[in-house]
């Protein structure tokens, strides 16, 4: 036990000293920040460009335009021909101008002179003529409330139903997607990235020899624990370093982005997550433990580390059928199936959508296959550990588990 | 009592038989040579020794009992395929692996001083092992095997890849520990080097023990009743003589079984002869494997 602990330490050391491992755990926190950063970098930047007085000319060949000339921060100037504007566009007395044609009623149209570049029209200068021309053609006829009313016909409020025509929990659309699939994405990362860890530290030991220094002094099962436990640290402390800025910074990030509000991780998700975690991790780590043991060289191991990777993500690639109907059979499948239902399940807990008999079935069937690999993984690690050269056959691998 | 006893241990990996009806036993304080080409099955008795792969049938007590976690403090293991971390310290390594002994770090920190002051290796302690060349890793290694001070030091094939100064290193270090009561097994496959160091012998072949004794009881029991002669000029006819060869630098006479080398030297001197060399010729571990695996 003493020996299991002290190979815990060790391996858990190590995995902090890597430069892989530091950059991964801190590049989340770091782009989260760095991108509110920015973005609120490019709001500042914004907005004191936005209440500039801004002078438009015009000419008006209807001759029913000369009032309202003060839209907001713009001012309308009128000119009495397009070559007078021109000349005090030239001369910078207006930002821009535009014309007003005769024909203006039946067709709609008018004509818009600039200097600058632009992308598109800019909203204030858009909101502005379209303002102006408004209030000038109905100034007369209505009343000012009504003019108002016209030039902001409505203020849009979405409410979602759910199917019992209730008001449901969640209402906006994309705040239903943007968890699960960053949910599913770190989990893959985390359970991945420290699994990973765990078949390169087996396949370096072999490939150093130091495996057999080690084996001198603790047995297989220990080390096999041992690695297990101490990578498993480190990669519940990366996820956990993941969750809390990503919890930090929607607290932070809310008060400006408004879409963040909607977003919320709850103490129960977040207790889910670790059992969630470390469950997937048990399962994926005795399997590369087991490949890393089969295998000689880290090269020979990744081909074969591969094969699990698939289903597991699964749920990230297929998210569409999981979020989109998240109580369907495909989403239940893939809850219940041990290799996706890590991924899965945390996809659904963080959208509510998981019954508490589903919880306790997919945890139940995730120990149970977590508690298989592990068995069948120290048996060939003991067995296989020391044997260079050719990877042996699955039948051989079969055999050894029956016999031992 | 013995500090090992092997009864009877089998082991085959893939149907190959690598070990086959095994048996032996290595009194305390000894140096115990095992001998045997490449693939005689030296390594996998040394690893079903320390545990690490377990025997298919056959029993083996280390100090009187069967290996657990707390006898695998007690010995000393040198594989034959070195390992050390390479991206970690001299110091680091050693403090790792012995705390996997049961050393405290502030133990193995001041052994390490200790031993790597012995070597003249204190300035690297805090290199990293893939800095060191490969005749220092190996150094290194013997450290590794020895910090924890172990009763029992199982060697394999410990002179492979050394130069001669650190193979006189290594065989002051064994020595050394075996005059502090150590038991020491040693496994190679140079017949030369357990000649020179070894107390008893177990020489095996294809798995199977082919020799077991002492290192004095087998070579009179091979000993071919031979003597080698220098000298002005060799009579033609002597008594007891069957036969004779002439090597480059000295003659070989072939005694008939009656007659002991000491009437030869008698003979000779009664003549008159100047003898320059006489020995009476023993033949060398290598003959005598080479004679028995013919043989068998």
């Amino acid at each position: 036990m003493k020996k299991t602990l002290i190979i815990i330490r060790y391996e858990f050391k190590q995995i902090l000293k890597k430069k892989t491992f530091i950059v991964a755990t801190l590049a989340i926190p770091l782009l989260l920040f760095l991108g509110y950063g920015i973005y609120q970098g490019v709001e500042h930047w914004r907005e004191p460009g936005a209440p500039a007085e801004k002078k438009i000319g015009y000419v008006d060949n209807v001759g029913a335009f000369t009032e309202y000339t003060r839209q907001d921060d713009i001012t309308f100037i009128p000119y009495t021909n397009g070559e007078e504007a021109r000349e005090a566009l030239v001369a910078c007395e207006v930002a821009e101008y535009f014309i007003i044609p005769s024909d203006y009623l039946s067709s709609g149209l008018i004509t818009r002179y600039i200097i600058e570049n632009e992308f598109e029209v800019p909203d204030d200068v858009w909101r502005g003529i379209e303002d102006f021309l408004l209030s000038n053609l109905l100034g007369d006829e209505v009343s000012s409330e009504l003019l108002e009313r016209a030039k902001v016909p409505m203020g849009l409020n979405t409410i979602q139903l759910d199917e019992s025509g209730e008001i449901a929990s969640e209402q906006d659309a994309a705040s239903r997607y943007v968890l699960p699939i960053v949910f599913g994405l770190l989990f893959a990362f985390a359970i991945l990235f420290s699994s990973g860890y765990l078949l390169q530290s087996v396949t370096e030991e072999k490939e150093n020899r130091v495996i057999e220094v080690l084996l001198s002094s603790v047995s297989s099962s220990q080390l096999l624990v041992g690695k297990v436990l101490g990578l498993g640290t480190a990669g519940l402390l990366q996820i956990a370093v993941w969750f809390i800025a990503i919890w930090i910074f929607i607290r932070i990030a809310s008060v400006n982005i408004p879409f963040l509000s909607e977003l919320s991780i709850t103490a129960s998700v977040f207790a889910w997550g670790i059992v969630y975690f470390i469950l997937g991790y048990l399962l994926f780590a005795a399997y590369y433990a087991a490949v890393g043991s089969l295998c000689s060289t880290a090269k020979e191991a990744h081909s074969l580390s591969g094969i699990i990777v698939l289903p597991a993500m699964l749920p990230l690639w297929l998210n569409f059928f999981i979020i989109g109907n998240p109580e369907g059979a495909f989403a239940r499948a893939l809850t219940l199936f041990p290799l996706s239902a890590p991924i899965a399940a945390m996809m659904r807990i963080s959208r509510d959508s998981l019954a508490a008999w589903e919880i306790a079935l997919s945890i139940i069937i995730l120990v149970a296959s977590a508690i298989l690999t592990i068995w069948i993984a120290s048996k060939l690690f003991r067995v296989f550990l020391l044997m260079y050269g050719k990877k042996p056959g699955l039948r051989e691998i079969v055999r050894c588990v029956r016999e031992a | 009592m013995n500090v090992i006893d092997v009864f009877q241990v089998s082991k085959s990996f893939r149907g190959t038989r690598a070990v086959h009806d095994l048996s032996f036993g290595m009194a305390q304080g000894e140096i115990f040579g095992m001998v045997g080409p490449n693939g005689a099955g030296k390594t996998t008795t040394l690893r079903m020794l320390m545990d690490i792969i377990r025997p298919d049938s056959g029993e083996i007590e280390i100090f009187g009992q069967s290996i657990e976690e707390q006898t695998k403090n007690r010995i000393g293991y040198l594989p034959e395929e070195r390992g050390l971390y390479k991206k970690n310290t001299v110091l680091e390594s050693l403090v790792y692996l012995g705390a996997l002994k049961g050393v405290s770090s502030s133990q193995a920190k001041e052994r390490a001083a200790e031993l790597l002051e012995r070597v003249g290796m204190v300035q690297h302690k805090d290199k990293k092992v893939e800095e060191l060349s490969r005749g220092m890793g190996q150094i290194i290694q013997l450290i590794v095997t020895i910090l924890h001070n172990p009763e029992l030091i199982v060697l394999d094939e410990p002179f492979a890849g050394l130069d001669p100064v650190n193979t006189e290193l290594l065989k002051g270090f064994i020595l050394e520990q075996r005059d502090q009561g150590k038991s020491i097994i040693l496994s190679t496959h140079m017949m030369n080097q357990i000649e020179e160091l070894c107390d008893r012998v177990l020489m095996i072949n294809k798995g199977e023990a082919v020799l077991y004794g002492s290192l004095i009881e087998i070579k009179s029991r091979f000993r071919s009743n031979s003597v080698f002669l220098k000298c002005d000029s060799i009579p033609e006819e002597l008594p007891g003589v069957v036969g004779r060869k002439e090597h480059a630098k000295y003659t070989e006479l072939f005694l008939d079984q009656h007659t002991q080398p000491s009437q030869i030297i008698a003979t000779l001197i009664n003549r008159g002869v100047t003898l320059e060399r006489f020995e009476i010729s023993t033949p060398s571990l290598n003959e005598i494997f080479i004679k028995v695996a013919k043989g068998g």
